[in-house]
């Protein structure tokens, strides 16, 4: 697998092209063969949308690959975009049976290598089913969304997806940094589903354009995949002054057309040290920054980065720094950032809640020289539209009923990011995407039911 | 690198004598387009190669544009080859003048003419006269050209017939000084029919396989056949690894058999020094390579040399003719094979991957043996019920994983008895339940 490594400084855009090279045919012919095609594989339980990876292999291997792209997307509505952005080796390569004796299958580039086929040839799998005359609507397009409305338009349903933002597509058209997924395959994945006949009504936000009462009155049954909002403030002074971003708003400027030029020749400092924060750091290297350090109060083992997302920044050159707090930021006369004060921490002895607590070393704060301060510290709720929902919730996160996907108000589902936290759910793309799946079928399951009921 | 440079690190001698042709090496060119030119058989010794059995000489032909084609099997290309060129398209002097240059040159190495002409005695005493001027070692008589020259009554058409083959040996041989080693089409139901034929009519040796009738494939979008002459195809002869089990059972037929009593020249699919000793023990003296060499160029014959000296210094064996033959004895009828013989299927769960292969195929495609079950963390533990299993071999082939599935001796109470046994005890049962009533 060829990567591209050199970050231009005259090009901006460049750098944000996919750093993964696609496969080539050959390469995808032969990794296909090399598949074992197991029986009952570990991989399929693997991945979170049971996508039945050997027979999807084995069509790449005959060259199916029409057939190979939809044993992929029948499973999983966002597959293209998950062959990208799945922790591969933490979900099917992880399980793939040949950990145990050679390499593993690079199962997501073969997933990649269908997929995009299916996007280059622009194929259309699906078809909306009959008409059951019952109507649902989504707020929010971004995975679990997707992947609701496109089981649910294939089971007859009039599915309208609400959203906030310009385009759909929510986290993988927003929030995943270009150079790992562009945007033209989460608006592939999207078209899929609008060519079911699913309304995407974007530039839309409940509460505000459309009232939760009129969701609610309008619509047989309403699925909340409203995701996560905003990265809250850290708490600390100087925050409200110029440079300091919120890493979400700041990879969101970098998916757009014009690169942003102001950060060539900076020195910034990212604030947490998740999957976010590598993307906020590794983005503002290919913006052209100089030194882009991200600062974590908590070490090596305690960041929920993924080890590939922090080799990634490593290969960057992001310098971390382990066991440091930001205290105060520092900005000039003008309102300007300038400098960030840390303080050195060190772990608690005793671990609360599984993990050791920072406690700050007294007298050990130091200022470090910046340009930009970007916070990563993980992402707020819409707690109001939660509560105009009136769903159940611990702290933003929705809280489902039973085994279910259904919320304390009946007619009211949830999926996706809404409902990760607390113990419950997982934060991957394509959980959200099975998510979404089981959603539809549950609401299938009532609705259908009560179909049967009136006839 | 030359075998001279090479020579002094064995301790085995790889120089064979097949009915008194002499050679450095066994591993000879078969006659096809590696050998159709002085330039490429000097090329060829240089690289290693004992001998070459240079590109059949006849008449010369025209030969069309698009020749060959190749089958590959999940990714692995040139599993088997096909193709449509005939013999020699050169004018028979200037293959004389090339033979002469090159045996002088390399006056050790092995130098045979394949030949093949219209089935008349003068035609083969001219040629048999006319190659021996030139020096060569021996002569090849190609009875086994399946394409384009059978349609003219040469090749595989004569060679078909026995009694074509034995005469036309017998003609060759009337005036051949060297020895006279007759080439087998595998087309054919029973190669020792036509393999004892040629024993009749005199030859010194036999070799085998020549290609075998094939169509390499249709192409699924144009529909033309693979090759293609202007959209038009044509049978042609099929050679490669995948021929490899065909030939070798032919070459045993022929070994096992008393009454072809003369050596034998291993043909078809002989990759490397492996296949080569498969071969030397199941009969053949030396043997004859071509697609592989076509595959990777002469230089693989480097290996052939290096791997065979290492397996007999490894051994203990001090000559390569002492491999000759040694399985022989091991082949036979089905009839002479032990019927209480018994192997089982035996999993090593540690080596296991658990692919599960073996479970879905003894599952769909044989005896429904192996239980796939979970242990009680819920790992997937594949076990065989030994008292199913009949030791079919399946899930220890369709095994991705070294060592995971050993095929185990079972230790049974009964005594050995084959099928032709089992029918003479019955039919002496019976004779005597006769004699008794």
């Amino acid at each position: 697998m060829n990567t591209k490594s050199k970050i231009s400084f005259i090009d901006l855009a460049s750098n944000f092209e996919e750093v993964e090279q696609s496969l080539s045919k050959r390469e995808a012919y032969e990794e296909a063969h090399r598949c074992l095609y197991c029986y009952d594989a570990p991989c399929i339980t693997a991945c979170p949308t049971g996508i039945d990876i050997p027979s999807f292999i084995k069509k790449i291997s005959t060259g199916n690959l029409m057939g190979s792209a939809k044993t992929i997307m029948t499973s999983n509505p966002v597959g293209a975009s998950c062959a990208r952005v799945c922790p591969t080796e933490e979900l099917c390569e992880g399980a793939c049976v040949l950990n145990h004796s050679t390499e593993p299958i690079m199962i997501g580039n073969l997933q990649r290598y269908a997929t995009d086929w299916a996007i280059h040839n622009e194929k259309v799998f699906f078809k909306p089913g009959e008409k059951n005359g019952k109507t649902v609507a989504i707020v929010g397009s971004g995975p679990a969304g997707l992947s609701a409305a496109r089981e649910l338009a294939v089971l007859g349903y009039q599915v309208t997806i609400f959203e906030a933002e310009e385009k759909a597509g929510g986290l993988n058209t927003y929030g995943i940094v270009s150079f790992r997924l562009p945007q033209t395959v989460s608006y592939w994945e999207i078209d899929q589903v609008r060519k079911l006949n699913v309304e995407i009504k974007t530039n839309t936000r409940i509460g505000v354009d459309v009232s939760v009462e009129e969701l609610l009155n309008n619509y047989d049954s309403v699925i909340l995949a409203i995701g996560m909002a905003n990265v809250p403030k850290i708490g600390i002074e100087g925050e409200d002054v110029t440079g300091v971003y919120d890493a979400i708003d700041f990879v969101k400027e970098t998916k757009k057309k014009a690169i942003p030029q102001n950060f060539i020749g900076k020195k910034v400092a990212v604030i947490g040290a998740g999957n976010t924060a590598i993307d906020a750091a590794t983005c503002s290297v290919r913006l052209g920054a100089k030194h882009v350090k991200i600062i974590y109060r908590r070490t090596l083992e305690e960041m929920t980065a993924y080890d590939f997302e922090y080799e990634f920044a490593k290969q960057d050159g992001v310098e971390f720094r382990w066991l440091t707090a930001p205290k105060k930021i520092i900005s000039d006369d003008t309102g300007k950032v300038i400098g960030l004060q840390c303080i050195k921490m060190e772990l608690s002895k005793e671990s609360v809640g599984g993990r050791r607590k920072p406690l700050p070393i007294e007298g050990s704060e130091f200022v470090i020289e910046v340009d930009a301060v970007i916070r990563a510290i993980g992402q707020s709720r819409h707690l109001e539209l939660l509560e105009q929902f009136q769903v159940k919730h611990k702290d933003g996160v929705v809280q489902l009923t039973g085994n279910s996907h259904q919320t304390s108000n009946q007619k009211v589902f949830a999926c996706g990011d809404a409902i990760f936290g607390q113990g419950q759910g997982e934060a991957m793309v394509v959980s959200a995407a099975q998510q979404g799946k089981l959603t539809a079928y549950e609401l299938h399951e009532k609705l259908g039911k009560q179909s049967i009921g009136i006839a | 690198m030359t075998t001279s440079t090479l020579g002094g690190l064995y301790l085995a001698d790889l120089q064979i004598e097949l009915a008194g042709i002499k050679s450095p090496n066994p591993f000879w060119l078969a006659s096809a387009p590696p050998t159709n030119s002085g330039y490429q058989v000097q090329r060829a010794f240089e690289a290693g190669w004992g001998g070459a059995v240079w590109k059949t000489l006849g008449d010369p032909i025209i030969n069309t544009s698009s020749r060959f084609a190749a089958v590959s099997f999940n990714g692995q290309r040139v599993a088997g080859f096909n193709n449509i060129e005939l013999i020699t398209d050169r004018p028979l002097e200037v293959n004389l003048r090339e033979i002469y240059e090159t045996k002088k040159r390399f006056p050790n190495h092995t130098i045979i003419a394949s030949l093949m002409v219209e089935p008349k005695q003068e035609k083969w005493h001219e040629i048999v006269k006319r190659v021996e001027d030139v020096g060569v070692d021996g002569l090849e008589l190609n009875f086994g050209c399946p394409h384009g020259m059978a349609e003219r009554g040469m090749g595989a058409a004569s060679g078909q017939v026995p009694e074509l083959v034995k005469k036309q040996t017998y003609w060759a041989k009337e005036v051949a000084k060297t020895p006279v080693i007759v080439k087998l089409t595998p087309n054919i139901t029973d190669i020792t029919v036509t393999a004892e034929a040629a024993v009749n009519g005199g030859a010194d040796a036999i070799s085998m396989i020549n290609t075998i009738n094939s169509l390499a494939g249709v192409d699924i979008d144009t529909w033309n056949t693979i090759p293609h002459v202007g959209g038009k195809g044509a049978h042609g002869g099929y050679c490669g690894p995948a021929v490899k089990p065909i030939a070798l059972n032919m070459v045993a037929e022929c070994a096992r058999n008393s009454t072809i009593n003369v050596p034998i020249s291993g043909i078809g699919g002989i990759s490397n020094w492996k296949d080569t000793v498969e071969f030397l023990l199941m009969g053949a003296t030396g043997v004859q390579v071509c697609t592989a060499a076509m595959h990777h160029g002469f230089r693989i014959v480097e290996d052939m040399i290096d791997g065979l000296s290492n397996y007999l210094d490894d051994k203990g064996i001090h000559s390569v003719m002492d491999l000759v033959g040694k399985s022989v004895q091991k082949y036979s009828d089905w009839g002479n094979l032990d019927l209480n013989y018994k192997v089982v299927a035996r999993i090593n769960n540690d080596t296991c991957i658990n692919c599960n292969k073996c479970h879905i195929a003894c599952e769909d495609t044989s005896h429904q043996c192996i239980d796939l079950l979970k242990d009680p963390i819920g790992k997937s533990v594949l076990k065989v019920r030994e008292d199913d299993c009949v030791g079919c071999n399946l899930c220890s082939i369709v095994c991705p994983v070294d060592g995971a599935i050993d095929m185990v001796e079972v230790k049974t109470e009964l005594p050995p008895m084959t099928w032709n046994e089992r029918q003479t005890v019955l039919s002496t049962l019976q004779t005597s339940a006769v004699k008794l009533s």
